[in-house]
């Protein structure tokens, strides 16, 4: 095959890239006018074009959404609630995490019988849809004690995740030789020993692609938040929901905005720094090299 | 007792015999070669040795100890695998040293035990490497240094030179029997290479679907094979192999490929019997022998040491081994002689040699 043949033409290089720029415009504009409005006076928001850079920038909205602003009856700004969510993300992520590589390492190098039954439990528990273990999860969470605290919302997220951080891993874990963790039992190591110093350290791309889907569905999760957890409780995302419900006079669209964009900050900064780990994890063991 | 009894050791996978009762012994200081094609068991036995897959029944003795019931890190086995199995993220240093670290030996002496082997396998200078900078050959003297390190009882080779290519492989080879020789360790060696098994081993076991063929010498089974399939494995070219029946007086073979003649027999056979006689390609040659046949010539395979020949007999195809100072071309007819003294006799039914 030549390959002028299957080189793109200079006119199918502008269709590509004109098609391209079109949706990559669709998708930034609401980042657009959520940064832009989150700097305007409210004065700007109501007399102007919702399109326009900010006439005189402020980050007055900023700072009350941070620290002033009023969600239900308390005016004390998202601050509270976005040290909630870090506080139920971190060991949320790295329990369910941790869990899931070990899963992952007993299902594919320490094989026992039914070991493929586990492993099929554990991959329908990604189907189970939220809304059905909503009552049950309340009644467990009443029962240990646990309901409306980060704790409670740290152990529904860890038990929701295992089947994905499980499947994550026990396909990586897969491809990964028996050979060298039979060596390594031959050398004299033991399960952890094994696991600690030979499968982890080889792990990071599969560790990377767990931890920010985790941090991303847990930062992002609503309907968990506000199902067991209420008023000082709340996780970011119900407070910005509330944020944005309360009403008091005016509708501040600048601090909502802000407010709005300080909640996506995490997940954005999460997938700006690992986001190239991110991909190159998720092709991994797709094509053996 | 030898130092290595393997005992009656089956395994079973469902309704599939794997192992079907292999007994080997092997004296301490000795080089045992597991041959055979794959599928044979020739690796699951290993792994049996190993502790990695446990036998169904039967037992495995080291140095008079019941091994069959050890965890594999309890058998002071050391094992060098195929892939060779070094720990991607650690150094070579590190690699070689694991075993020393799982043992709980000090620093201080684990480090002067990684030098002093890998001054042995000369690797001193990749000390700090990591694995993937490696060649294949490297790869392989670290393998074995991170076996050798530990000074264990028993050394399992499992087809290590099947990554290593043709010039490297007999480089490495060479390396593998001097270690043997310097070291006097015992080792179980599996490979489906019946020249590394002839080179290496002081005994060679050859196997076939789960079952021994034969347990000899290297000079034992090449010379005596027990039956057709170990002569027809041993050799490249492989034995020539001519099915006939025995002549009315028991002396000699009328074969099939060329009813018209007579073959004598190293020994007086019943007449009438169905057999299989088996000659070497070196030993058919142009000198000496106790039969002449004069055989045309159809192909022509010069190795540079030697020549090897394709000659018609009948319906069959003989190969002999010449000198490389012979110059027979294509088409001639060649006188060659063939020395019957040499020549093997199995039954044709059963596959067994008649002595």
């Amino acid at each position: 095959m030549s390959l002028s043949a299957t080189a793109p033409t200079r006119m199918n290089r502008i269709v590509i890239y004109g098609l391209l720029l079109i949706f990559a415009a669709v998708y930034l504009v609401p980042l657009f006018v959520m940064l832009a409005t989150s700097f305007k006076t409210l004065d700007e928001i109501r007399g102007g074009n919702i399109l326009a850079l900010p006439a005189q920038p402020t980050i007055e909205p900023w700072a009350r959404a941070w620290g002033s602003a009023c969600i239900g009856v308390t005016c004390e700004g998202i601050k509270g609630y976005f040290w909630n969510s870090i506080k139920m993300v971190v060991p949320a992520v790295l329990i369910s995490t941790a869990l899931g590589a070990l899963n992952g390492y007993v299902l594919t190098k320490w094989r026992f019988p039914g070991h493929r039954i586990v492993f099929g439990l554990m991959l329908f528990a990604c189907f189970i849809p939220f809304q059905s273990v909503l009552i049950p999860m309340a009644r467990v969470l009443g029962q240990l004690g646990i309901s409306n605290s980060t704790a409670g919302l740290v152990m529904v997220h860890v038990i929701y995740g295992l089947g994905f951080t499980t499947l994550f891993f026990r396909n990586y874990y897969d491809a990964f030789p028996d050979e060298l963790i039979h060596s390594a039992q031959m050398d004299g190591a033991g399960f952890l020993t094994i696991f600690w110093r030979i499968l982890l350290p080889s792990s990071a791309p599969i560790i990377v692609v767990t931890v920010i889907y985790q941090f991303t569905n847990i930062w992002n999760d609503f309907l968990f938040g506000v199902s067991f957890s209420s008023g000082a409780n709340a996780p970011m995302t119900v407070a910005l929901n509330n944020l944005v419900a309360s009403s008091t006079g005016v509708k501040e669209y600048n601090v909502d905005m802000a407010a709005a964009v300080i909640a996506a900050l995490p997940t954005l900064i999460v997938y700006v720094v690992a986001g190239r780990y991110f991909m190159r994890g998720l092709m991994a063991g797709a094509v053996k090299g | 007792m030898a130092f290595v009894e393997i005992q009656q050791v089956q395994r079973r996978i469902g309704v599939l015999q794997i192992l079907k009762g292999i007994d080997v012994s092997l004296e301490k200081g000795g080089f045992l070669v597991l041959l055979g094609p794959s599928g044979c068991g020739k690796s699951t036995l290993l792994n049996a040795i190993a502790g990695l897959q446990p036998p169904t029944s039967g037992d495995i003795l080291l140095d008079g100890e019941s091994i069959t019931g050890l965890h594999p890190s309890k058998r002071d086995i050391a094992m060098v695998f195929q892939s060779y199995a070094l720990y991607p993220n650690m150094t070579v240093a590190q690699n070689v040293g694991f075993p020393l670290e799982m043992a709980g030996i000090a620093k201080a002496q684990r480090d002067a035990d990684i030098l002093s082997v890998a001054k042995t396998l000369q690797i001193e200078h990749l000390l700090d490497r990591k694995p993937a900078q490696l060649s294949g050959g490297q790869r392989q003297r670290v393998a074995m240094a991170r076996a050798l390190v530990r000074k264990p009882r028993l050394f399992l080779f499992d087809e290590p030179l099947s990554n290593l290519d043709a010039k490297l492989r007999v480089e490495v080879r060479a390396e593998i029997k001097r270690l043997h020789q310097q070291t006097g360790a015992t080792i179980i060696y599996v490979t489906h290479d019946q020249i590394e098994a002839m080179t290496l081993a002081t005994k060679i076991v050859v196997m076939k679907e789960g079952a021994i063929q034969q347990t000899g010498t290297p000079a034992e089974i090449y010379n005596r094979p027990a039956n057709m399939f170990v002569a027809d494995f041993m050799g490249s070219p492989p034995m020539n192999m001519l099915a006939g029946k025995v002549s009315a007086d028991g002396r000699a073979l009328v074969p099939d490929a060329e009813p018209g003649s007579l073959l004598p027999l190293p020994h007086v056979l019943a007449p009438g019997q169905r057999v299989v006689l088996g000659i070497r390609p070196e030993n058919i040659g142009v000198e000496g022998g106790s039969l002449r046949l004069d055989l045309p010539v159809e192909v022509v395979e010069p190795t540079g040491s030697d020549i090897f020949l394709w000659l018609r007999f009948g319906t069959a195809l003989i190969s002999a081994r010449l000198a490389a100072t012979e110059s027979p071309t294509v088409g001639d007819r060649l006188s060659v002689a063939l020395d019957m003294a040499r020549a093997v006799v199995f039954d044709e039914a059963t596959g067994g040699r008649i002595d």
